[in-house]
This record gives C-alpha cells, sequence and structure tokens, in this order.
C-alpha cells in the first residue's frame, strides 16, 4: 500500500486510485469526501467553519470555510480531468454538552450545514454520511473503491 | 488595538504568561485542597502556539484525552480547557476516590465528576488570576467533560479561536505531590474584547 496522504484542520487534499488520504480526529469539524466513481480520483476536505463571512478580515485560507473549501475542491478536481462527483461526509459532533450560546453554539451542527448547502449549490449529491452525536472521528478515503472509513474510540469501524 | 492573537507584542504575551504563572500556581494551591497533600509545581511552560503544535504536545491527534471545559463570562469572556492523558486522569481520580474499578475501562461515574470537579476548580484558579491582576468581574459556568481523541477535543477551542486566528494560548503545567507527578495541559482562549480590556486595565493599550 502507498503511503496516506494526510489532510490537516483546514486543508484539503486530492488524488486518485490506489492513494488513500486520512484526516485524523475530526470534533465539530467536518471531512468532506469528494469521489468520481468513473475515475477513480477524488478529494477530502477538512473544514472547521461554516462560513468564510465569519472571519476576521485578514483571514485568506479559503480551505478553512465549508462555503470556500467545497467550491474550490470541486474546482481543482474538475480541472484534473474530474466529471460526475457524489460526496460522503463525517464529522461535525458536538463534544462538549454546553447549551447552544454565544456564536459558537453548536458549531459542529452548523458546519454539517453549512456543508450540506454548499453541496446542494453544486449538486453533488452525499451519498452516505456520518455527523453529529458526540465524539471524535477519523476518516479514510480509499480512492480505489470511494468507500469512506470512519474510526472512532470505542466504537465499530464503519465503512461507508 | 489588538484584533487577534498574532497582533500581540513581546509585552502582551508577557502578560498573558503571568497569568497564566499566576494562574498555575493558585491551581496548585487549590489542587494540594482537594488532594489534602502538599502540592508543587514546576515552572508552567506558557506559549502562544498553533492547533499542530498543541495537538502534538499532547501526544497526536488521535490520543486519548481527557477535556473538562470551563466558559467564563462578565467583564471578560472565553473559556478556559485542562486537557489531562489517560493515565494522569486514572492516578489523579484514584487518590481522590478510593475505589476497585481495576475491571472497568475508561473512567467510572465517580471519577468523572471528580474529574470535572478539578476542572471547576481549576478553572476558578486562572479566572482568578484575571480577577487580581485586572479586577474584572467574571463567572464560570459549570464544568463540562469529554473524553475522546486530543484533535477532535482540541478543534472546540480551535474553532472558538478560528473566526480571529489560527492560535491558541497553550499553558503546560506540571504538579507533583508525594513522590507522583500530574502532567496537565491547560488551554485558554479569551474573546479579542476581553483582551483588550484585558491590556487596558493594565495600561498597555488605550
Amino acid at each position: 500500500m502507498s503511503d496516506l496522504i494526510k489532510v490537516g484542520i483546514s486543508d484539503y487534499a486530492k488524488s486518485r486510485a490506489p492513494e488513500i488520504i486520512v484526516t485524523y480526529a475530526l470534533g465539530s469539524c467536518v471531512g468532506i469526501c469528494l469521489y468520481d466513481n468513473a475515475k477513480k480520483m477524488g478529494g477530502l476536505s477538512h473544514i472547521m467553519l461554516p462560513e468564510s463571512s465569519l472571519a476576521a478580515k485578514t483571514e485568506t485560507n479559503r480551505m478553512k470555510f465549508a462555503d470556500t473549501a467545497i467550491v474550490d475542491l470541486a474546482r481543482d478536481l474538475a480541472k484534473v480531468g474530474a466529471g460526475r462527483l457524489t460526496a460522503k461526509i463525517a464529522g461535525g459532533a458536538q463534544m462538549f454538552a454546553t447549551p447552544a450560546m454565544g456564536a459558537m453554539g453548536d458549531i459542529g451542527g452548523r458546519n454539517v450545514k453549512a456543508v450540506k448547502a454548499a453541496l446542494a449549490a453544486l449538486r453533488i449529491p452525499i451519498i452516505a454520511e456520518d455527523t453529529g452525536k458526540n465524539y471524535g472521528r477519523t476518516v479514510f478515503f480509499d480512492l480505489a473503491t470511494g468507500i469512506m472509513k470512519v474510526q472512532s474510540i470505542g466504537k465499530n469501524i464503519l465503512e461507508l | 488595538m489588538i484584533k487577534n492573537y498574532e497582533e500581540l507584542n513581546d509585552v502582551h504575551i508577557d502578560v498573558l504568561r503571568e497569568i497564566g504563572n499566576i494562574g498555575a500556581g493558585n491551581a496548585a494551591t487549590s489542587l494540594g485542597m482537594i488532594l489534602n497533600a502538599e502540592v508543587g509545581i514546576q515552572l508552567p511552560k506558557v506559549q502562544i502556539t498553533d492547533f499542530d503544535t498543541a495537538v502534538n504536545a499532547l501526544g497526536g491527534a488521535e490520543a486519548m484525552t481527557v477535556g473538562v471545559l470551563v466558559n467564563f463570562f462578565g467583564e471578560a469572556n472565553g473559556m478556559i480547557m485542562f486537557l489531562l492523558g489517560m493515565e494522569d486522569a486514572q492516578n489523579i481520580t484514584s487518590i481522590l476516590v478510593q475505589e476497585d474499578d481495576s475491571g472497568e475501562e475508561g473512567l467510572s461515574e465517580m471519577k468523572l465528576s471528580a474529574i470535572k470537579e478539578i476542572g471547576n476548580i481549576l478553572g476558578s484558579s486562572y479566572v482568578n488570576s484575571i480577577a487580581l491582576l485586572t479586577g474584572l468581574q467574571i463567572d464560570l459556568s459549570v464544568p463540562y467533560i469529554a473524553i475522546d481523541m486530543a484533535g477532535a477535543i482540541l478543534s472546540v477551542p480551535i474553532i472558538e479561536f478560528g473566526a480571529i486566528g489560527d492560535k491558541v494560548m497553550f499553558i503546560e503545567e506540571g504538579f507533583y505531590t508525594d513522590g507522583r507527578e500530574l502532567n496537565s495541559d491547560v488551554i485558554m482562549f479569551a474573546e479579542v474584547d476581553t483582551l483588550q480590556s484585558i491590556m487596558r486595565r493594565l495600561g498597555l493599550e488605550e
């Protein structure tokens, strides 16, 4: 097996079979796997906030926000020849049972909502998801099969 | 006027360090009272650092970690998070809770509430150090606990910071008592207007 391609927070990567892209320990952040099944290529984005409008004016990292990261990743994939894309998403947990208050109340839920809106705007269907709840997730995205493997502490591994 | 953590100059960072130092000192005293023992503290290491450095200090993104979160509000707003490795969490709670749970995986209910209480008391230690230096009136929320991968737990403060910067204030503390060592880390996040009022109270900002 080839080396894993690692995606950090506010980052994304794209590649093709037989590579595997991984992002570790998603909490309230969301991992978005975009895949072209015919060409066996895809990308994984790890966003941490729903909208770029939340950012300070000096912020320039578009990979941090659901609304900008997904558009950019889909465009980058199209540039290298991807056609029809489908999406699988994971993450968006509420790690602490705090009451939803302040600008960042239930940020996990808001991230998931923003990811779904961004995908809908690009007409990319979501074919699998493991979101919400209160635990962290590590995501492996296998570009040979399009399978998103989700690993959490004390839980069975999900293959979606 | 400070707009985010990147704009803090050396003097500002020294102030935050001092808050961290006083907080850790108070924390050792409070911890000693709960544990009914003399608790010493090594000089805490206070840094303004990025997410990856903080995650690595905790043993990597997937290291199992106990996090206790306390929000503070009033004239200063932000959050304080205590982070303990599983082993340290087991050690400290076994001093406080005498029960045989060797068959159990993770922490028992009793131990969880002991950790929450420690988080609560340590949270007050840090908030008191801000109050002491600045005279600001500050209240604390109840403590919230999560046991999970370090990266997932740290995503909470990093997201709170996310809109204003990529740096967090990360304090590594080492307590010791009775030949035992306890290492814990603290992440403190104050909102930008709170940073401004702290610096203003200390005469460092207009």
